[in-house]
């Protein structure tokens, strides 16, 4: 018979809702089914994906958190007298944050309804190309047909299986933005001196795969909330983003400046739990060879995050994935190997793991699929921005990606540290605050790459990114009135280049 | 500081003739001393106000009562001034710079007679002369303005907090600072002859105001100030407005420690000598018309900055002119200074930046059923948690539907405007059109990805 559904998708994030609003537009019958399995320490959530719920969102939101701390700071110097202690409350800020993420899953809810969606709350996996079998929490049965499917699943947060007691006593970042209760308390209200650390939460970073941001970001404003963090690391941060030289170290420099720790060179071997309260963490220092050990109340894996490709049967219908990321592999239109089965977001092969672009893709699939549009994704020069203290944006090429395409004799690199004028009233170190732009060498001098750390980095970046997707040039960016006073009128302004080897401090207006 | 690279002799003389309480301040103009640098840290410590209130929402704890100190502020905001005029110094020391702290007026021909402060003339000659001085705000001429009235001209060193407020003006200068006044918990009243922010894309200048009304200040429109009277001495005083309004015969009175004229500012060339060299100004606004090279009638005569006919009044225009000037009079560059599509920024409560055609210019001139204004309304997401103003925030782009639907217009009202309207900017000067906006990615999560 025919299939019920013209669409269905699976998975109810960025990418699957996009897709699924965009068909519904078209008058087509569209389904979504969205499941959250409990992470290992049972943390679940509502609609509306990663993003929402254990991502982007939450995410921020706890990184406003920690620069309000600092602008509590900041106000002292501005004037503003405010009486000693400050403290900072976990549970406050958490339900605040969790309640507005409720509101957000109400939000989709409502609007699925409204845009005549139908909405499943099932776990989803394929009988055949074209019938899904849905299962809810209960475990009863929902056979689904449809004519056109999306796959639009995620990933979730990996665990370091090879490291004894990581899954019983570790966090991921799945539960860390649903904590009711700090992960840690504030060295002030340590008592127990005997016990060293016992005040801590470490967050453990292995940078072998892409976006590893998430864990500096939560190390970050945990930090900023107060708390003693350590982050250990097995490699170099910010992998795959611009890792030459300074943009991750300068990321990582300030974290250190502003009292994040770090143990760097370091691989877990075993986490156990302490009779009295705590995780004690056992660890080889692979600089020197040596085994060293700490207690710590929490202990966050991020070590990168897989699809959950196993539990969808995608062997049963032929769809191809990576064998390596277990990721689908999809072409340039978002089809797998199967025809009628597509896929967008985290779950696909090859693509940048961020919101946007997976409510991009989907929305141009469903104009394809259903709108006779024929307007492919553009995953070139695609914007980022990671929220650390001191915020890191960035659209195009890393300097080391473009010098490995383009030779760095036929590349040039414009650069400048700068300090933003809030901060000189404010006494706050501005060392690395900076920015650089990687132009080509040639005539016109396109611009590959543009790199910016400091304050508000995505606002600052958000519009270069369109001059970038317009072709711009060097000249044409010089030709740009800057706005003043503001850190993006900088940009503007670049004209010291790496190849001169000259001072590149900002002196005056 | 470019001329020199070239190796040219050259002299700048500086003078800061006191405003009518006495208040005066070193090397850099207004920008650096009693314009966008005072103003956006005075901003910045009123939003920070703003940050402390937020910060409760998001866990932070701390005591019910918060007060602002003027003086602690203050003293900041003028000791940075301070290294600034100091690093001015040494920038031109360094760069071999004959710096005369004195006041320049043409007395002949390729002549100008520089007096310093304490009345000694010296006369130098010079090849060529840039005239580069600026304005000064302009009082009322009314009774009373120029005894009790300030300016902004003294405001960002006044040496004592200024207390209840009465600005008059509807000038991005006037808007400002009755914002930051406001946001340090002082008590603000603005007067307004007519519109706000003439000039201005009108739809924004409304939504600035009304955002800035519902947050405690207060407005008098249509009403223009006649006298200024002092009921009390004091650091502030008492003073007593009365105004007139502008549709009839109704007259209003009201009690301010402290008015602050924001009126609009006047060219510095009415005294400095160019009836002596032949410079032509307008006679009306004083204002100094240039061609496209900032050359006066007299050919080596040129000017930037502010005091230059029917061009915009900002540091970066200035800075932009006097640069690629040199670089055409002593390195044979041909680059003219770009006017067109410069960005701005008003540093409002709720900051508004643009760049391009406001609404009505681009209506008036490529007429209503050329263009398209995509626009939305946005909630940052800062500001969810502790549930501020949901619907205020908003932002527009202006197309010319003719043009491939290029983007003429861009209008953002919302935290960091500045930060954000930088990158339009740019990419407004590279032609961008609707099409590649669309396909531009957002980052997210931020105001600017709307």
């Amino acid at each position: 018979g025919k299939p019920e559904y013209d669409l269905l998708v699976i998975g109810g994030g960025s990418g699957g809702l996009a897709c699924a609003k965009e068909a519904a537009q078209f008058g087509r019958k569209v389904a979504v089914l969205d499941y959250v399995e409990p992470s290992p320490q049972g943390t679940k959530w509502g609609l509306g994906g990663t993003c929402v719920n254990v991502g982007c969102i939450p995410k921020k939101l706890m990184h406003q958190a920690a620069l309000l701390g600092s602008a509590l700071k900041d106000a002292q110097h501005y004037g503003w007298n405010i009486a000693h202690p400050v403290h900072h409350n976990w549970s406050e800020m958490a339900q605040a944050v969790q309640n507005y993420v409720k509101s957000l899953n109400w939000g989709h809810r409502v609007q699925l309804q409204d845009k005549k969606v139908k909405y499943f709350n099932v776990k989803g996996s394929f009988s055949d190309p074209h019938t899904i079998r849905g299962l809810t929490k209960g475990g009863k049965e929902t056979i689904l047909t449809a004519e056109k499917i999306v796959i639009a699943t995620g990933g979730r947060p990996k665990y370091p299986t090879h490291v004894a007691g990581a899954l019983e006593h570790g966090i991921t970042s799945d539960d860390l933005f649903w904590l009711k209760e700090s992960p840690g308390k504030t060295n002030t209200m340590c008592i127990l001196l005997s016990v060293l650390h016992l005040c801590e939460i470490i967050v453990y970073i292995s940078l072998i795969d892409t976006s590893p941001d998430i864990s500096l970001e939560c190390a970050g404003f945990l930090t900023g909330i107060g708390l003693d963090t350590t982050v250990m690391m097995r490699s170099i941060p910010l992998r795959g983003f611009d890792q030459v030289s300074q943009m991750a170290s300068l990321v990582t420099e300030y974290m250190e400046s502003y009292g994040t720790k770090f143990l760097k060179k370091c691989i877990p071997t075993k986490v156990e739990k302490l009779e009295s309260k705590g995780l004690q963490v056992t660890w080889k220092n692979t600089d020197s060879g040596t085994e060293e050990a700490d207690s710590f109340d929490t202990v966050m894996w991020a070590v990168g995050r897989a699809p959950d490709t196993k539990a969808l049967n995608l062997e049963a219908v032929g769809v191809k994935t990576n064998s390596e990321t277990g990721k689908i592999i999809v072409d340039a239109s978002e089809a797998t190997s199967v025809p009628h089965i597509y896929a967008v977001g985290d779950i696909t092969e090859g693509r940048p793991e961020l919101t946007p672009t997976a409510i991009a893709a989907g929305k141009l699939l469903a104009q394809r699929l259903f709108g006779q549009s024929s307007e492919l994704m553009d995953y070139d020069n695609v914007p980022t921005t990671v929220f650390t203290p001191l915020e890191y944006g960035c659209v195009g090429l890393s300097e080391e990606k473009a010098v490995q395409r383009y030779g760095s004799d036929n590349i040039e690199v414009y650069h400048a540290y700068y300090k933003p004028l809030e901060f000189t009233v404010a006494e706050r170190d501005a060392t690395q605050c900076y920015m650089k732009m990687v132009c080509l060498r040639e005539r016109e001098q396109r611009i590959l790459g543009l790199h910016f750390i400091g304050p508000n980095a995505g606002e600052v970046i958000q519009g270069f990114a369109l001059g970038i997707k317009c072709g711009a040039t060097y000249p044409q960016l010089m030709k740009t009135v800057g706005i003043h006073p503001t850190c993006a009128e900088e940009i503007t302004k670049l004209h010291i280049t790496k190849r001169s080897g000259l001072d590149a401090t900002v002196t005056g207006c | 500081q470019e001329a020199a690279k070239y190796g040219k002799k050259v002299m700048v003389l500086d003078f800061v003739t006191p405003t009518p309480l006495g208040n005066s301040w070193g090397l850099g103009g207004t920008c650096v001393n009693v314009g966008c640098i005072p103003k956006k840290l005075m901003h910045q410590a009123a939003l920070l106000g703003q940050a402390l209130q937020d910060s409760r929402k998001f866990g932070w704890q701390f005591t019910e009562e918060v007060k602002h100190n003027w003086m602690t502020m203050t003293e900041s905001v003028q000791n940075y001034i301070g290294s600034l005029n100091w690093g001015y110094r040494v920038a031109l020391r360094e760069k071999k710079v004959t710096y005369e702290n004195a006041y320049g007026e043409f007395v002949q021909p390729h002549t100008v007679k520089a007096t310093n402060k304490r009345g000694v003339e010296k006369l130098y000659t010079a090849e060529r002369f840039l005239i580069a001085t600026g304005e000064r705000p302009r009082y009322l001429g009314i009774p009373g303005d120029k005894e009790y009235c300030i300016s902004s001209d003294d405001l960002f060193s006044l040496p004592y907090c200024p207390g209840k407020t009465l600005v008059v003006g509807a000038s991005y200068v006037a808007l400002e600072c009755a914002g930051f006044l406001a946001g340090l918990g002082l008590d603000v009243t603005v007067m307004v002859r007519s519109i706000l922010l003439r000039g201005f894309d009108q739809d924004m200048a409304n939504k600035i105001g009304e955002y800035m009304e519902e947050h405690g200040i207060k407005f008098i429109r249509e009403f223009v100030p006649i006298k200024v009277e002092q009921i009390e001495e004091g650091t502030p005083g008492r003073l007593k407005v009365t105004a007139k309004s502008t549709k009839g015969n109704e007259v209003i009175a009201g009690e301010y420690n402290t008015v602050l004229l924001a009126i609009g500012r006047d060219a510095c060339t009415r005294k400095i000598g160019l009836d002596k060299v032949g410079v032509k100004i307008n006679e009306k606004t004083g204002k100094i018309p240039v061609n496209d090279v900032e050359q006066t009638n007299v050919p080596y005569i040129y000017a930037i900055g502010d005091i230059l006919q029917d061009r915009l009044e900002l540091t970066p225009v200035a800075i932009q002119a006097g640069r690629l000037l040199v670089q055409r009079l002593y390195g044979g560059a041909t680059t003219k200074c770009d006017y067109v599509n410069v960005p701005t920024t008003v540093f409002t409560p709720l900051e508004y930046g643009a760049c391009g055609y406001s609404e009505e210019n681009a209506i008036e001139k490529f007429g209503e059923e050329n263009i398209e204004v995509y626009h939305s309304h946005f909630w940052p997401l800062e500001w969810t948690v502790p549930s501020r103003d949901n619907n205020k925030c908003y932002a527009k782009i202006i197309c010319n539907i003719r043009d491939n639907e290029r983007v003429i217009g861009f209008h953002v009202l919302g935290p960091n405007a500045g930060e954000v309207t930088q990158g339009f900017a740019a990419a407004i000067k590279c032609g961008l059109t609707k099409e590649q906006l669309d396909s531009t990615i957002g980052i997210h999560p931020v105001c600017a990805e709307v």
